[in-house]
């Protein structure tokens, strides 16, 4: 039973309204063939984890299986729709290749094991590590797909048991510059905006945000504004001709790697056109002056050079942000996973703060995320940040989680920023991390310049642990592999891009031996023996609940604010969204709306960084520029990207999204609709360039950079000339292993933005061969 | 010769000193590639400056070369070095070491412009001291990458 159209209808029928009106609900399920709606047994309360979305969805059970999912109606964030990837997804529950007993290596081989030997060999290898090199031979890479309550876990394991700095998620490389950008900009990370601004918003800006594939029902929402009365107009910033350019006002297609020098450009214009407020910068900003200077020297016409756009348009554009009465911006890849990211990031950021268009309806911004749990990876400290939003370098901060942990703070490292993840690879490649701990990820795929990567895992002297629900290129590489617990098999909560937070109920038992992975990282903790001060056990909690409640207490007074939430309130309604106390029992729509900000230097997560050379400021630096703690405008020089195509290599290399897809298709690409609907790799190139190569629609095609090729088919599109796309999910799990031509990431280059430490997967210069005619 | 020009002299000197410790150690970590790109990038800066300071020497009769001195030869050998070491953990060190000379060259550069900018006031050369204003905080955002670097790195590369 199906009230959606199929697979090649990702968004759906249309439900137009006009500006300021609420969002039509519609309802969108899919059950199982054969399966009717009276047939289900019971719709148990949970949330979309295909996408950051954070959609509310029921899941329908029928005799232990799941056969279905219902979008929830009541939820502020969807009203009932659901995103193709869920809508069909959730078959991958059941794929028969779920990882179902633990596996150890012996003798170079894989072989199933029990839980005890799987245990034992992690915490024998851990405790001779921590006797022999210390907790900084121990490292943690993450996920953006677990729950709140594991990665609150993971953490307090992490930096406060074990007391090693490294720790980071997979958010690293889909949503640490949203982070990043916020900090610099507000002083702390937490969204300024709501979904709600859509229903407001007379200017959409998005800046290489595909939205149309990666959070379909945000783009449903957009979709519909633009069918109802008094549309927003649309600005898209993308290089590729996303069904986003298609309905924009402006599309402005920059050189991959130019975005601080667009963003700049656009800055000039509304400075110069006198498009500013000037009594909301004098009240709440500090560091216009600079903003002032450096954009100076970005006109039109030096902008239109660097970035290889037509000027007209540029003006165009400015006129479109600069004139508009509610502006709302989104963010996503096209900036964080691109040279310079932090800093063309933050100019967004910069765009409100000059036309004071922040914590109003329509007016906001959305520095995106790319996976559904990725806010937790944050706010929990299990990604590069500490627990609540808290301060690495304000020694009062680092007294508040020990006072919280009981621990003595010395035990927790706080003499630099927590480890990211590409210089945790690289101290594993030089020999001195000698354990990593991967949970929910696959980074044999989805980092950059993979023949490094498999290089450094597939070492002997590293010790590789994976937690995960499939077998993936990763845990092919691993001493030691846990089967965990999937979506739906266990209770938990989890946070969406506009703070919406969201509990998601067990529905179905894990298959086989399968735990979640809080109760792994909890059997580990209690194997270990972990104590606080007094020898109690840290952590000290049991289950998802009692963990949800000592978050609560970390978040407390906190902007991520959950000591308004529980289980209880999170139950049958609608999402809500953080900081929700005493202040705001109902939570809080935008953030920002006073103009007063988390910045003040003693409560401040993050007292900011040189925007080209990431050096952190000192404390008594940020006091000095923000003692009132206001909102921070930061300027950016333009530096040209590392890699510039050459005569060799002289087509621009970016990667990225299908609709159909998530991350490596762990999961989607066992759920036969939505691989079917996508099932290989694919190369955009542009018509012109394709004609200049010889090549044509389906030819096979080589795409070639100094660290490897892909072979795939050529779609030829109104893409940028000079630009080629590949999509970065296929890997190797379904066959296709000789030679390792398939992935993306083979050719990506290993650099990263010095201030977010976001790998770049979107400046890499490349060559194209035709080397054989369609399948 | 005027003393002014003797400090401008002193600065192009100690510049191309800077920039030429800048991609030295791009090169020689290589497999560190944040450090190798953003070494780079920075030694630029410094090629700015020597450019700079190279033009406004003829105001005095300075004859300063525009270019900053390469290090192309060995840098191909160093990079690959720095490949084959890439697994071994003594670069950590070395690396420290590189950091540390940068911060030290980086300072002593922004000494020289505090100085020069210093004499442009006394001499009231307007011109000069806008060169001080646009290039002495670069200097310091050099130096302070390299502080925060070494930051960053020295706990594991000396506690492991």
């Amino acid at each position: 039973m199906r009230t959606r159209g199929g697979i090649a209808d990702p968004w759906g029928s249309r439900t137009p309204y006009g500006c300021g009106e609420p969002w039509p609900q519609r309802v969108d399920t899919h059950l199982a063939d054969g399966v009717e709606p009276e047939q289900v047994q019971r719709w148990v309360q949970s949330a979309a984890v295909l996408h950051s979305n954070g959609d509310g969805i029921d899941i329908g059970v029928r005799d232990g299986r799941i056969v279905g999912v219902r979008g929830r109606a009541v939820d502020r964030v969807n009203h009932g729709r659901v995103d193709i990837k869920d809508l069909f997804g959730w078959q991958a529950n059941a794929a028969p290749d779920r990882l179902t007993t633990p596996l150890i290596r012996r003798h170079g081989r894989l072989v199933e094991c029990d839980w005890d030997t799987a245990m034992d060999e992690i915490v024998r290898r851990s405790r001779t590590l921590l006797d022999e090199h210390g907790p900084s031979s121990i490292g943690f890479y993450t996920s953006g797909q677990l729950f709140l309550e594991e990665y609150y876990t993971q953490g307090v394991i992490a930096h406060g048991a074990i007391g090693t700095n490294h720790v980071d998620g997979n958010t690293r490389l889909c949503t640490a510059t949203a982070g990043e950008a916020l900090k610099e900009s507000f002083g702390c990370d937490g969204q300024p905006g709501s979904y709600t601004d859509v229903d407001h918003a007379d200017v959409i800006a998005l800046y290489g945000h595909n939205v149309a594939e990666t959070q379909t029902v945000l783009w449903m929402r957009m979709l519909d504004r633009l069918a109802g009365p008094d549309p927003p107009a649309i600005v898209c910033v993308d290089p590729r001709p996303t069904p986003v350019a298609r309905y924009a006002t402006v599309h402005l297609a920059p050189l991959p790697g130019t975005n601080v020098a667009l963003m700049n450009g656009l800055l000039h214009e509304i400075l110069h056109h006198g498009w500013a407020d000037h009594t909301y910068l004098e009240n709440h900003t500090v560091g216009y002056d600079e903003l002032r200077k450096r954009v100076s020297e970005f006109p039109p016409s030096r902008v239109a050079r660097i970035c290889g756009i037509d000027a007209a348009e540029l003006r165009r554009a400015a006129e479109i942000i600069g004139t508009a009465h509610r502006l709302l911006s989104t963010v996503l890849q096209g900036f964080y996973q691109s040279h310079q990211a932090t800093a063309a990031a933050v100019q967004v950021n910069n765009v409100h703060l000059v036309r004071g268009m922040l914590g109003r309806p329509g007016c906001g911004i959305l520095q995106m995320n790319g996976q559904p749990t990725a806010e937790n990876t944050r706010e929990c400290g299990a990604d590069g940040d500490l627990a609540g939003f808290r301060n690495w370098a304000n020694d009062s901060h680092i007294e508040e989680l020990a006072e919280l942990w009981n621990l003595d703070p010395l035990q927790i490292p706080h003499y630099a920023p927590p480890t990211h993840c590409m210089q945790m690879l690289r101290y594993a490649e030089e020999g001195t991390l000698r354990m990593l701990w991967v949970t929910a990820t696959n980074p044999a795929v989805s980092l950059p310049e993979l023949a490094r990567i498999r290089e450094i895992l597939a070492q002997e002297r590293l010790f590789l642990v994976v937690e995960d629900i499939f077998p993936t290129e990763t845990a092919e590489l691993a001493d030691v592999v846990l089967p965990a617990a999937a979506w739906a098999e266990k209770t938990g909560t989890f946070t969406n891009t506009d703070r919406t937070v969201h509990i998601s109920e067990q529905a179905v038992d894990p298959p086989g031996q399968a735990r979640s992975d809080l109760e792994i990282f909890l059997d580990y903790a209690r194997r270990m023996d972990f104590r606080d001060r007094d020898g109690r056990p840290l952590p000290p909690w049991n289950t998802a609940e009692e963990a949800f409640e000592a978050w609560q207490r970390c978040s407390a007074g906190r902007p991520c604010d959950y000591t308004g939430l529980s289980y209880a309130k999170l139950r049958g309604g609608s999402g809500i969204q953080w900081p929700c106390n005493d202040d705001h029992p109902d939570g809080t729509e935008r953030l920002y709306s006073d103009g007063k900000f988390w910045a003040a230097p003693d409560y401040c997560e993050a007292y900011g960084k040189d925007l080209i050379t990431g050096a952190p400021l000192e404390p008594t630096e940020y006091r000095a520029m923000n003692p009132d703690g206001k909102a921070i405008i930061k300027a950016a020089e333009y530096v040209p990207a590392h890699e510039r195509p050459s005569p060799e290599f002289p087509y621009a290399l970016i990667t990225g999204r299908t609709v159909y897809h998530f991350h490596t298709r762990t999961k989607t690409g066992r759920t036969p609709e939505l691989d079917a609907a996508a099932p290989q790799v694919w190369v955009e190139i542009s018509v012109g360039d394709a004609r200049q190569l010889g090549i044509a629609e389906g030819d096979l095609v080589e795409v070639r950079t100094p660290r490897g090729c892909v072979a795939a088919a050529a779609r030829l599109t109104e893409i940028r000339p000079g630009v080629v796309f590949l999509p970065f999910h296929y890997g190797y799990w379904d066959g296709h292993h000789d030679g390792h031509h398939r992935a993306a990431n083979e050719l990506t280059l290993t650099d990263w933005d010095p201030v977010s430490k976001q790998p770049i997967f979107k400046t890499a210069a490349a060559a194209l061969r035709r080397v054989g005619g369609g399948a | 010769m005027k003393k002014i020009a003797l400090a401008i002299v002193e600065l192009h000197r100690s510049e191309r000193t800077l920039a030429r410790t800048l991609r030295a150690a791009a090169a020689r970590h290589h497999s560190d590639q944040d450090i190798s790109h953003l070494a780079e990038d920075l030694a630029r800066w410094s090629d700015d400056h020597v450019r700079a300071l190279a033009q406004h020497g003829r105001h005095y009769g300075l004859r300063l070369s525009a270019r900053p001195r390469r290090v192309r030869v060995t840098r191909w050998v160093q990079e690959r070095v720095s490949a084959v070491l890439r697994r071994r953990p003594e670069p950590a060190l070395l690396l420290l070491a590189d950091l540390r000379r940068i911060h030290r060259t980086a300072a002593g550069v922004s000494l020289d412009w505090e100085l020069l900018g210093q004499g442009a006031q006394a001499t009231k050369d307007h011109e000069l001291l806008q060169l001080t204003a646009r290039c002495h905080p670069q200097a310091l955002r050099q130096m302070r990458w390299s502080n925060a670097m070494l930051k960053e790195l020295s706990p594991q590369a000396l506690s492991t």
